[in-house]
């Protein structure tokens, strides 16, 4: 069974039909990755899976149950967490704050015995910070730890969006452009986290991207969409040598 | 400067990060303690009628300051507490519990604005809160049987345990203790999960909800403890002003509240306590500053109102942190004296959506 499964998935707002019938699967611990030009529908994918949108027809499956009447909260608590294109962290916080907010999902403490800060709390305080430390140590965040994000410039804003990510714990990551605004060397650096999320967290990644190198670098199956449609699926590779890949970047 | 040696997670939960914190905490409270002792009566009085709003302003600074909820209403959650208070008080409940319950019937009323209001906010949520707070002045007008409406409304000399709280310096300590208590649980909430859960809301709704946020309870749990502790602050002025009408909970207390938390400093605890002490001694200011003006402005009725809208104005525009913000600048500047830089506190140029090309 594969660990997320989109069938014949379809939305329109108003008369543009935004996604029309593509259906997908991504199998544990693949890399599996999203292409098209702009206005193909990728982001489209990602925030219905994120339930931001309703489907208006088909249906998505995670671990063969169907997420497509949950709340945008509760696909958090089945395990699936995402990134954003341009970045959607909590400004005014700091790096570890914004890093310790993604382990809501596994708080077990009531508001009650949080305001009177009962031992268990504090234990549970301590466990969430050290998770929280073992993923600013991957991701090399030591120094901004105590930074306000508003002070942080662009690139490492996309890291800590990425480790907030991974904070939540999740067994399927979105990451919604996640070269977009990294210079090459932070891509590079980007490639190889990717690889280490996967390898070593086990954790299975879809990833919208343009950055053809990048791709090809970590992913082993992309789909490419065009218009709302699905076009092919298949090697990085193979995708790029589709004619109808090549038409809708390059025209007839 | 201080540079804080850190070795285990705890030291960054504590709520004081070193002793020179707790020194200046401890001397505060030891000074609040000693106050009546050593100050007249008036102004143990005025004393009390700031611990008041320092609680109202807790409740507040949580809906706006860390759940970006912007409510213009809160004059009603007063209100509530107040009539609530004195009406059950005066039934015979015994004092604490007429004080609890009163918290926890403006508490429910929060909950149900708040889940009426779960798809509102800035403007339109203002809005909605202001019409609340006008139902609630009428109500509390026109329902004479039980709240005594425009003649007002006795309410009876607190008596806690057979003790009588009536006394200026007595019910000053209550207050005290409320005070204590209320920003005690505020600080909890904000150090656990729940309350990260309240600011990630009023960041990003957005991504609050990606990160396995409930928006719907965590809206509603803000407008809940809001409510409460306004509720509370609510009880206590009753106790305070002795008679009840509802011109005491007018649109003009409600105003008074949210400068108390846009002059004290949005997004800060201290900026209640600086917005509290604002709006107690700014009217002050004002009856003495008249006394030299040309009798043609002195005796104009809105001047009051002009002034307070006029500094919340200015705050907004000029320093949009507030009293708090300023006092942190004026720290970072003797504590890097004389290398402090002019630009330290320039807002840095955020980077809006469309400013990045990708």
């Amino acid at each position: 069974m594969s660990l997320f499964e989109a069938t014949d998935i379809g939305v329109s707002f108003g008369g543009v039909r935004a996604l029309h019938d593509v259906s997908f699967s991504v199998e544990q611990g693949e890399i599996f990755s999203i292409m098209g030009p702009n206005g193909a529908g990728k982001t489209t994918v990602f925030n219905l899976i994120s339930r931001f949108y309703d489907l208006d027809q088909g249906d998505m499956l995670l671990d063969g149950e169907s997420i497509r009447k949950l709340a945008p909260h509760q696909i958090a608590e089945r395990g699936i967490a995402r990134t954003f294109q341009n970045t959607e962290l909590f400004e005014n916080e700091t790096v570890l704050q914004n890093l310790l907010t993604a382990h809501h999902t596994h708080r077990q403490t009531s508001f009650l015995a949080e305001m009177a800060f009962l031992p268990k709390v504090r234990k549970q305080e301590l466990r969430f910070r050290e998770k929280v430390e073992d993923i600013i140590d991957l991701l090399d965040l030591q120094s901004y730890r105590e930074q306000r994000i508003n002070s942080l410039p662009f690139g490492v804003r996309k890291i800590v969006e990425l480790g907030r990510a991974l904070s939540l714990e999740p067994k399927l990551l979105l990451l919604d452009e996640p070269s977009s605004g990294l210079n090459p060397e932070e891509t590079e650096d980007l490639s190889f986290w990717i690889e280490d999320i996967n390898e070593e967290l086990g954790i299975t990644v879809i990833m919208v991207e343009h950055d053809m190198n990048l791709l090809g670098q970590v992913s082993a199956r992309v789909m490419a969409l065009s218009d709302g449609e699905l076009l092919t699926v298949g090697t990085p590779d193979e995708v790029r040598a589709h004619p109808d890949v090549v038409k809708a970047y390059l025209g007839e | 400067m201080r540079f804080v040696l850190k070795t285990n997670y705890g030291q960054d939960i504590n709520h004081f990060l070193h002793n020179g914190q707790r020194f200046w905490y401890g001397l505060l409270i030891a000074a609040l303690l000693l106050a009546p002792f050593f100050v007249d009566r008036f102004y143990v009085g005025e004393l009390t009628y700031l611990l008041i709003w320092v609680i109202a302003g807790t409740g507040l600074m949580l809906l706006i300051g860390y759940t970006g909820l912007v409510s213009m209403g809160h004059a009603a959650f007063m209100a509530i507490g107040a009539y609530a208070h004195a009406v059950l008080f005066k039934l015979g409940f015994p004092f604490g519990i007429s004080l609890l319950m009163a918290g926890l019937v403006s508490g429910f009323l929060g909950a149900v604005i708040g889940i009426a209001a779960l798809r509102m906010t800035g403007i339109y949520l203002a809005v909605a809160t202001i019409s609340f707070a006008f139902i609630i002045e009428k109500i509390v007008g026109e329902w004479t049987s039980v709240t005594g409406g425009h003649r007002g409304f006795v309410v009876p000399e607190p008596v806690m345990f057979g003790i009588d709280f009536g006394s200026d310096m007595s019910f000053y300590y209550l207050c005290l203790g409320v005070v204590i208590v209320a920003v005690m649980l505020v600080l909890n909430l904000l150090r656990s999960p729940m309350g990260r859960a309240m600011i990630a809301v009023r960041d990003s709704e957005i991504s609050a909800q990606a990160m396995g946020v409930n928006l719907v309870e965590t809206k509603t749990l803000a407008f809940t403890l809001s409510a409460f502790f306004t509720g509370l602050a609510g009880a206590l002025y009753s106790h305070k002003i002795g008679m009840l009408f509802p011109e005491n909970f007018t649109i003009f207390m409600s105003i008074k509240l949210l400068i108390l938390v846009v002059v004290g400093g949005i997004g800060s605890m201290h900026g209640i306590v600086f917005g509290a002490i604002f709006i107690s001694i700014l009217p002050q200011v004002i009856a003495i500053v008249r006394d030299f003006l040309p009798t043609v402005i002195a005796q104009r009725r809105g001047l009051e109102p002009l002034v307070f809208g006029s500094i919340l104005l200015l705050f907004l525009i000029y320093e949009p942190l507030g009293l708090y913000g300023r006092w942190v600048k004026i720290r970072a500047y003797f504590t890097q004296f004389p290398l402090y830089r002019r630009a330290t506190f320039k807002r840095q140029k955020s980077y809006l959506r469309t400013e990045r090309v990708h």
